[in-house]
């Protein structure tokens, strides 16, 4: 607990259809909204730290990508033939599912869609995995055609581990929490399997632009 | 870098949304390594879309409260029990 | 005189209060104690926070948790704010924020990290920084209550100006005999205080605390990191670990 101004769940602070008895003049956050941006979010030019638990630490020497197919075949990449593989530099909106908006984050990675160029697999659904033990679920189809990186550079410095170095993924078009940090591998399914907030009354596919926040929105 | 967690004390407030009673004096037992302690003891992290309690001991995760505006999602699957104090 | 109720509750379900500012002063450059009236105040145990929660005109909400600085006054309650800079609703709350102004609060919160009046063992409070405002809640609520338990309280600050209540520890009050008070400052001393500039070590927690044998009871607040030294000083030390009870707050969005 903190007794000088930890913020509580910052998800859910916006109460919608609730009457609020009391406000307080001249209060206002911190905000902008002079920009289009999804229904419910905020502009922010700092790049907030979210965690859920502990920072893992992975020596690039033991670090590795790992694709499990439905049928176990795995796929793997080291970090040296991460770094061999063609690299992009997309610049990307992102929109954090507790409220924030930041717009034209620049990174350098590796599409999705070359490191599953070779991959044998009927799958429809991916389950995200990162070390630390996170998890996300996205539709593979979501992460191809130039949707989703696997990135290790941004704003041109190495990834800090507080944003998910060594390497992260981004799938800018879904909330942000789809977009795993310290990740090291992925499942495809042929089933959707909800991952650690979608277990926890976050909605399986995410899309700002239609608010699908919580599950049923 | 300093960790972003606070005390299990945190909990209290959006705990007593749900609970007649104050579970953060509860002593919990982490159903991954089995030790107990306070629930106002855990790390709780709550710079996340949710609040992430995690045992001191082993850090899995032993609750989880996500709040959306209609409803309160509780996960206590990382939690054997609870035993919660009340009034003889 | 503190009431005796601990639950913040009407009807088993904790709600929110408003909360009107009936006075404020400064504790430091940066930091502000708030009084509040709260109609119907249950009353509140030494260690207990409120979350407060601002609404904007167009709906817009933010919720903090702060810890009660004293004893309630009848209806009055008061919170010891800490401005962070770029926080979203501290600088608000330490400048713009005017008496006569309503926020919504609820509480009192958390029944863990708690100082009861009826407790007879001697009591350790170690603070770091602005982590003094729930032990000097449980000051204050021993000097109210007429509380002979033995008190040592070892206060972390950066520099002399950074001090919450100075005048107040400085100069003895009625009923605080049997309080010790020991600084440490970590980067400027006041002139003629002997201990040299540094973070808390053993040493500060051996001369300013009390032996394991006397099964003191230990609250330890401040940010994550001094608590996680000082936590693990007293148990290497002997402390019973169930006896060490703590608060961290971490860097926030304050």
């Amino acid at each position: 607990m903190t007794p000088q101004g930890a913020s509580i769940g910052l998800n859910g602070l916006r109460q919608r259809g609730l009457a609020v008895a009391i406000f307080t003049p001249g209060f206002h956050g911190r905000r902008s909204t002079d920009v289009q941006l999804p229904p419910g979010q905020y502009l922010t030019e700092d790049f907030p730290v979210l965690s859920a638990g502990p920072t893992p630490r992975i020596p690039l020497d033991r670090w590795e990508f790992v694709i499990t197919t439905e049928t176990e075949q795995q796929y793997r990449w080291s970090w040296d033939e991460l770094w061999a593989l063609p690299q992009d530099t997309p610049t990307v909106d992102i929109h954090c599912v507790t409220r924030w908006s930041k717009l034209a984050t620049s990174w350098q990675g590796v599409s999705l869609d070359t490191v599953l160029a070779d991959v044998e697999t009927a799958a429809d659904f991916a389950l995200v995995h990162s070390y630390g033990g996170y998890t996300t679920n996205v539709p593979l189809e979501d992460l191809l055609d130039g949707k989703a990186w696997i990135v290790h550079q941004f704003e041109g410095e190495d990834l800090p581990s507080e944003h998910g170095g060594p390497a992260r993924m981004i799938v800018p078009h879904l909330y942000f929490w789809k977009s795993a940090k310290w990740v090291r591998g992925m499942q495809l399914l042929l089933q959707d399997e909800p991952g650690f907030w979608e277990t926890a009354g976050y909605h399986d596919y995410g899309d700002p632009w239609r608010e699908q926040r919580y599950q049923g929105d | 870098m300093t960790e972003l967690y606070e005390d299990g004390n945190a909990l209290a407030g959006p705990l007593g949304e749900i609970f007649a009673v104050d579970v953060t004096v509860a002593i919990q037992r982490c159903a991954h390594c089995g030790r107990t302690g306070p629930v106002a003891a855990l790390r709780v992290y709550r710079h996340a879309p949710g609040l992430v309690a995690r045992c001191p001991g082993c850090d899995g995760v032993v609750l989880r409260l996500v709040r959306t505006p209609d409803a309160a999602f509780l996960d206590l699957t990382g939690a054997l029990n609870l035993r919660i104090p009340l009034e003889a | 005189m503190a009431r005796a109720a601990v639950s913040g509750r009407l009807g088993g379900r904790l709600t929110w209060r408003g909360a009107r500012l009936v006075e404020s002063r400064d504790e430091t450059a940066a930091a502000r104690t708030l009084m509040f009236e709260v109609p119907d105040w249950p009353g509140h145990l030494a260690g207990q926070h409120v979350d407060v929660r601002l609404s904007a005109e167009d709906g817009y909400q933010a919720v903090r948790s702060y810890s009660l600085a004293a004893p309630a006054d009848g209806d009055r309650i008061a919170l010891s704010v800490q401005r962070v800079p770029d926080g979203e609703v501290s600088p608000y709350l330490t400048q713009d924020f005017a008496v006569g102004d309503s926020v919504e609060l609820r509480g009192p919160l958390g029944g863990w990290f708690v100082w009861r009046p009826a407790e007879r063992d001697p009591v350790l409070l170690v603070a770091g920084g602005s982590g003094i405002v729930p032990l000097m809640a449980m000051v204050r609520a021993r000097r109210v209550t007429g509380s002979r338990v033995p008190f040592r309280l070892i206060y972390s600050v950066r520099s002399p100006a950074d001090l919450y209540y100075a005048d107040e520890l400085r100069v003895p009050q009625p009923g605080d005999g049997g309080l010790d008070v020991a600084y440490v400052f970590t980067r400027e001393a006041p002139d003629g205080h002997s201990r040299p500039t540094g973070r808390i070590a053993v040493a500060d927690i051996n001369n300013g605390g009390w032996p394991p044998e006397f099964e003191p009871n230990c609250f330890v607040c401040g940010p994550t990191g001094f608590v996680e030294i000082v936590a693990d000083i007293l148990v290497a030390l002997g402390h019973d670990p169930r006896r060490v009870k703590t608060e961290r707050f971490g860097p926030t969005g304050g």
